[in-house]
């Protein structure tokens, strides 16, 4: 399994770049994630997704899908693309810390 | 005292359910009552070829309280709310129905006007579903009348019933166009949201492939955020444009309305977060779900409802006398994929494993993942076998619940 450094810390993901393990996740490692996938500075929105995000998948054991965070994070599918222009589901996972969001069939 | 059995919505679940339970328990054992809000039960499969005149919108209705075993109560009524706490279920008008078990059944509801212009300019003119009547028949004409140019199929979002249906819709536009001699002057696209043609790689592969050899395009991850009818663009929420002359859109899907009104029973899409496997509500026992209207990783299909069916009538049983529940339902889910020119091909697939090729549903049987006659033969008798087997919950000699694993050719990734 892949192991990458963020903030002095050594942390497994999966073929991806996905957190395998979200509790070794910490805020700053939200910055540098970011930065990797060509969000240069997060926002106080983004901070709204990333928190949902974490809270959803402490919850249910998986991320919501662009849908139902576009119905429940406060933020609307529109924005969500605005901040996360490539896939915002997939993308504030990896920022958040968490697995890949399972999507249905 | 005899138990009250509820099933809510008298559809391809519901029904096939009723007339299982019907079969298991007599009237002074068990009470079915079925509610639904109209009276018309609608082959849904039939509706893919009412555009290309295959099928007449007259054939594909029947009456839905007949469909259902004499011995159980049919209500027509729309469904207001439930109140899981109570134990109730209150109908529009008033009316209360209590149940000692409730089987929500009432499948999954369009949400056309949920994206943004979908339904304004152009809608039924140049953009139409083919997931409702009126949206097939309307289709039928526009194509009828369609002699050249941009033919766009779009997913909106999944989940939706049935994912092969557009790949099916797109390959028998290829078919219908060529027939009429102007499959040249038909430009034919695919959208979808995903990354491929359909979600499991295998199935992507071949399904992908036939695209290709069709001279079918395919746009992936393309997430629909506006349709501009009168412009003639679908717009992604990232800012892609696919122009169009035709649109078909599979519309965003939620649960039925009443189920987010109801407290604790409903996701935030309106499915029933049942357990995968037990199909039962977490916390309480007595409440499952079956079919579209369940929150499950399962495809939403008429086999899938099926295949449930089997392991809802066990785990009620067990339930009722008390016992902890023993049945688990593996995902189980078989299509056929009709691709134009006489053929089709049949997938099957579940949780765990993805479709694979070999045979259904054994050594000797219909070819996997694989184009031939006999899978299209498949899907015409299917539709008989609908009426007369499938609703009134007989059992398929040979094709249970859980997956066949023989005559299937594993792939190692
Ligand atoms: C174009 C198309 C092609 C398809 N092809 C196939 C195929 O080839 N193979 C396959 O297996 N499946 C296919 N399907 C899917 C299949 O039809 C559905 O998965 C199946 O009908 C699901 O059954 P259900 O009982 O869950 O929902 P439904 O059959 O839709 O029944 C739900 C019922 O609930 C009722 N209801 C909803 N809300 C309320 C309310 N508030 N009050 C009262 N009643 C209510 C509705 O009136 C309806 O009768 C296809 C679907 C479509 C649209």
């Amino acid at each position: 399994m892949p192991v990458v450094t963020y903030d002095n810390t050594d942390i497994p993901v999966d073929d991806e770049g996905f957190f395998t393990e979200p509790a070794r996740w910490t805020e700053p490692m939200a910055e540098q994630v970011a930065k990797e996938a060509g969000i240069d500075t997060l926002t106080e929105r983004h901070w709204i997704v990333i928190r949902f995000m974490r809270a959803q998948y402490a919850a249910k054991g998986t991320g919501p899908t662009v849908r139902v965070l576009g119905k429940t994070s406060g933020v609307s599918v529109k924005e969500l693309y605005q901040l996360f222009p490539k896939g915002p589901a997939k993308t504030a996972a990896k920022i958040a810390g968490i697995p890949k969001p399972r999507g249905c069939i | 005292m005899g138990k009250h059995i509820v099933i809510l919505g008298g559809g391809t679940a519901g029904t096939m359910a009723a007339n299982r339970l019907c079969r298991t328990y007599d009237r002074s054992e068990c009470r079915i009552t079925v509610v639904d809000q109209n009276d018309d039960h609608l082959y849904q499969p039939g509706l893919l070829f009412v555009p290309f005149g295959l099928a007449q919108p007259r054939h594909l209705v029947r009456s839905r309280p007949r469909q259902l075993a004499p011995a159980v109560d049919y209500k027509m009524a729309r469904i207001d709310r439930v109140d899981l706490d109570a134990r109730t279920v209150r109908l529009a008008g008033g009316v209360r129905l209590s149940y000692d078990v409730l089987v929500v059944a009432t499948g999954a509801t369009l949400l056309p006007e949920e994206t943004d212009g979908l339904t304004g300019p152009g809608w039924r003119e140049k953009v139409f579903t083919f997931y409702d009547l009126p949206g097939a028949a309307g289709l039928r004409r526009a194509l009828e009348v369609f002699e050249g140019g941009r033919l766009v199929i779009d997913v909106a979002d999944l989940p939706l019933k049935c994912p092969v249906a557009p790949l099916e819709f797109a390959f028998l536009a290829d078919w219908y166009f060529q027939q009429r001699g102007i499959r040249d002057r038909v430009e034919l696209t695919y959208v979808t949201p995903l990354d491929g043609a359909f979600t499991q790689p295998v199935a992507a592969g071949a399904l992908g492939g036939l695209l290709k050899d069709k001279g079918i395009e395919l746009v992936t991850e393309f997430a629909l955020g506006e349709v501009d009818g009168e412009g003639g663009r679908l717009v992604s929420y990232d800012e892609r444009e696919v122009p169009f002359d035709l649109a078909v859109v599979v519309p965003l899907h939620g649960g039925a309305a009443y189920v987010e009104r109801s407290e604790g029973l409903g996701d935030e899409l309106g499915f029933v977060p049942v357990d995968p496997h037990t199909l039962q509500l977490p916390g309480r026992p007595e409440v499952f779900a079956i079919g579209d209207a369940a929150g499950l990783p399962a495809s939403k299909a008429g086999s899938v409802a099926h295949f449930e069916g089997e392991v809802l009538v066990h785990n009620i049983g067990r339930h009722l006398a008390g016992q902890p529940l023993d049945a688990s339902f593996d995902g189980h889910a078989n299509c056929f994929v009709e691709t134009g020119f006489h053929k089709a091909l049949l997938i099957d697939f579940n949780y765990d494993t993805e479709p694979l090729s070999g045979h259904f549903p054994g050594p000797v049987g219909l070819p996997l993942l694989k184009e031939s006659r006999a899978a299209h033969l498949g899907k015409l008798a299917f539709e008989w076998l609908y009426w007369h087997s499938l609703l009134p919950g007989r059992e398929l000699p040979g094709i249970g619940s859980a997956m066949p694993e023989h005559g299937k050719r594993r792939i190692f990734h």
